[in-house]
């Protein structure tokens, strides 16, 4: 089920705040976060965010097609890097 | 023979069920469809006037969205998720599951037909 509208979209307060500074300054660093589970607002916009996977943060560019989406939607948890070929198969 | 939204030809049935051939219409749509025109559900293609098939083609190109325009859409989504480097877009390019399911089993709808693993013996 979809998030009540009259919520309004769910971010993390600090993130906002960062945000904010982040566009007022000219300098365009990289913002570190852990909040996967914030949604990408329009003012997010053009701000890069390194989204923490557990692991390191992904620098994560926000274009506009990003907006309603969560931050953790663009940094994957998981590696996966198929299925090694089965020893006992070359074998015979 | 009746030609509505394009290539579809569906005969000697009851209207709502042919207009299931459309792509983009199943068979609540049909029956709203039907609803519309004011045709009965018994009435079959074949005994449809002309002004009547030209009825059912006006309201499906004013308030329905069928076949290639329907496809092109759902093609444009799709490849919206593959450009944004998300995670339903990531599941999209490997051919998984996109909504959270288990792959451990199953899931043979998006992974294809069961590819066997060589090598693997009954003791």
């Amino acid at each position: 089920m979809s998030r009540s509208v009259w919520k309004g979209p769910f971010v993390d307060g600090y993130l906002l705040k960062k945000a904010e500074v982040a566009r007022a300054s000219t300098r365009n660093d990289v913002i570190k976060t852990w909040s996967r589970r914030s949604t990408i607002l329009p003012q997010f916009v053009g701000i890069t965010f390194g989204v923490y996977n557990g692991h390191k943060f992904l620098p994560v560019l926000v274009t506009e097609d990003m907006v309603g989406h969560k931050f953790g939607e663009f940094s994957p948890t998981r590696t996966y890097y198929g299925h090694a070929a089965d020893k006992k198969a070359t074998r015979s | 023979m009746a030609r509505i939204a394009g290539v579809n030809i569906p005969t000697q049935k009851r209207v709502h069920i042919s207009l299931t051939y459309i792509y983009g219409i199943g068979p609540a749509k049909a029956l709203e469809i039907c609803e519309k025109c004011s045709i009965v559900e018994e009435r079959r293609v074949n005994t449809l006037t002309e002004d009547e098939v030209i009825r059912i083609r006006e309201t499906i190109s004013s308030d329905y969205q069928v076949e290639g325009d329907l496809r092109r859409d759902i093609a444009m989504n799709i490849k919206r998720l593959l450009d944004l480097g998300c995670y339903r877009g990531l599941r999209h390019r490997r051919g998984l599951p996109v909504r959270g399911q288990r792959t451990h089993t199953n899931a043979r709808t998006r992974k294809g037909k069961a590819r066997p693993i060589t090598g693997k013996k009954k003791v």
